[in-house]
């Protein structure tokens, strides 16, 4: 598994389907997100592993590229308008940072009362930022890894069918240690998933030898 | 469960996301009002409680009650207007910009809306809007964007909801993202944002009815996409009045099965 561009993988890590997980990459580390079976949303979030109070934010990142949708080459930008992290190779296409992550609580009102107790993407973020010493407050807007979110120019908001295609991946590279958390998207009430929540690989590679 | 019973639910929750999908996206806009006239929806005198104008760069808190409306006007027509809110009795809940996109299946708010907290419920009801301009993406400016407009940093709105925040007892991890009016951002083709500014006018506003108990922060600070900065600047008014609670017609609880989903969960907490 060496690549000489990459650096050596020094993790791999399958995480089921409607899970969570969570690490701390180093500065200049890639978290590579593999959407093993295609069509499958990942959620995830930043926290500076130094001082979790500067965390990821979707605002500011949409703000500093003028663009609604993370692709290759998006700076991921925190809530005091620091670089976290890129996205150094995608080939999936597109993803999203608008939609935020499914709730038990937003699904009632989408999707009627009847799917109030579905697993829901905040219960994996509460039960794994937890770990951290962190609560509900500190999730804000995340990211949509391998999820389909278009915005049309009057606005209308549409999860529709993800892209993704087995094996399609993306990379993330630190560029300050970070705390990342992921949230294996548990949704069935929309397209995000195909309908069928599967499962997911990361891998870790350090950065390269200069 | 077996295979087949897994495609049949996966069928059966498609045609339901279907049919919500065509009902969000074609039914309720066609069902939304007109906007209100510059001259419309006039306060009665004994219905003010209080009016305050917030200077350029400024922020203000403002704790409303349910039923309590707050009336923002963007007086020369050249100010954006930033709002984060917690609900008072417990501030874990708050402003959520995209369970309120997702819900309503658009990113465009006008009369008619309702603001989202994380908790499934209605914070606040846009009830009246002369523009229907608003901005739940891209966020109010912040430090590093005034640096980038101006080479130095100017009064933001991020270091206003810090402030304000402060004032409350909460800190920079209770800053969720922000909604701003008057912000006519929109997308392109290619999903660029773009500025509309011929959308904007002196005089404009909107009332914002709150359906809990809430402690809201509104910052007047130019949008960070606003290419009129940093001449984007003016005083705000902010009227906060006494409104009817949100009647079983209501043009906002009425607007969607999703708000009336969300209302009535709202309810509960006063039931």
């Amino acid at each position: 598994m060496t690549d000489p561009e990459m650096g050596d993988v020094v993790y791999i890590h399958d995480i089921p389907a409607e899970r969570p997980w969570s690490r701390v990459l180093k500065r200049g580390q890639t978290l590579r997100i593999i959407d093993s079976e295609g069509q499958q949303a990942v959620d995830a979030l930043l926290y500076s592993a130094a001082d979790t109070a500067e965390r990821y934010s979707a605002q500011d990142t949409l703000r500093v590229q003028g663009a609604a949708y993370v692709e290759l080459g998006t700076q991921l930008i925190s809530n005091r308008g620091r670089v976290m992290a890129r996205i150094t190779a995608d080939t999936c296409g597109r993803h999203d940072t608008s939609a935020g992550c499914c709730s038990c609580e937003s699904n009632a009102v989408r999707f009627g009362e009847a799917t109030k107790y579905q697993h829901a993407c905040r219960e994996n973020f509460i039960l794994e930022l937890s770990r951290h010493g962190l609560t509900k407050r500190d999730i804000v807007s995340n990211l949509n890894f391998f999820m389909n979110v278009p915005i049309d120019p009057a606005g209308n908001f549409t999860v529709v069918d993800g892209i993704s295609a087995p094996g399609n991946h993306v990379d993330v590279t630190a560029e300050m240690d970070v705390l990342f958390v992921i949230s294996n998207c548990p949704q069935v009430n929309n397209p995000c998933n195909g309908f069928n929540p599967t499962p997911i690989r990361v891998e870790i590679r350090d950065a390269p030898e200069p | 469960m077996t295979e087949e019973a897994k495609v049949q639910m996966a069928e059966a929750n498609r045609r339901r996301y279907e049919e919500l999908r065509a009902a969000g996206q074609e039914l309720t806009p066609k069902g939304l009002p007109e906007a209100t006239a510059l001259d419309g929806a006039p306060i009665a005198p004994d219905a003010v409680v209080l009016r305050e104008q917030v200077p350029a760069g400024w922020y203000a808190t403002f704790r409303l009650h349910r039923g309590e409306s707050l009336r923002i006007v963007d007086d020369t027509g050249c100010c954006s207007v930033s709002l984060i809110a917690w609900r008072e009795e417990d501030t874990s809940e708050r402003i959520n910009c995209a369970d309120t996109v997702k819900v309503q299946w658009s990113a465009a708010l006008s009369k008619g809306r309702v603001i989202l907290s994380d908790m499934g419920r209605v914070m606040l009801s846009l009830v009246e809007d002369t523009g229907g301009v608003h901005d739940l993406l891209v966020g109010g400016s912040t430090p590093a964007s005034t640096i980038a407009a101006f080479g130095t940093v100017k009064r933001n709105t991020h270091e206003n909801f810090l402030a304000a925040a402060s004032k409350v007892g909460l800190d920079v991890r209770d800053i969720p993202p922000c909604v701003t009016f008057f912000a006519p951002v929109s997308l392109d083709d290619a999903g660029r944002f773009v500025w509309n500014a011929s959308r904007k006018q002196p005089g404009d506003f909107v009332d914002l009815r709150a359906e809990m108990n809430l402690v809201v922060v509104a910052s007047n600070c130019a949008h960070p996409l606003d290419p009129a900065r940093p001449m984007a600047t003016g005083p705000v008014t902010v009227i906060k009045h006494r409104a009817q609670l949100a009647a079983a017609d209501d043009l906002c609880r009425t607007a969607s099965p999703e708000a009336a989903r969300a209302f009535a969960f709202t309810d509960r907490l006063f039931a």
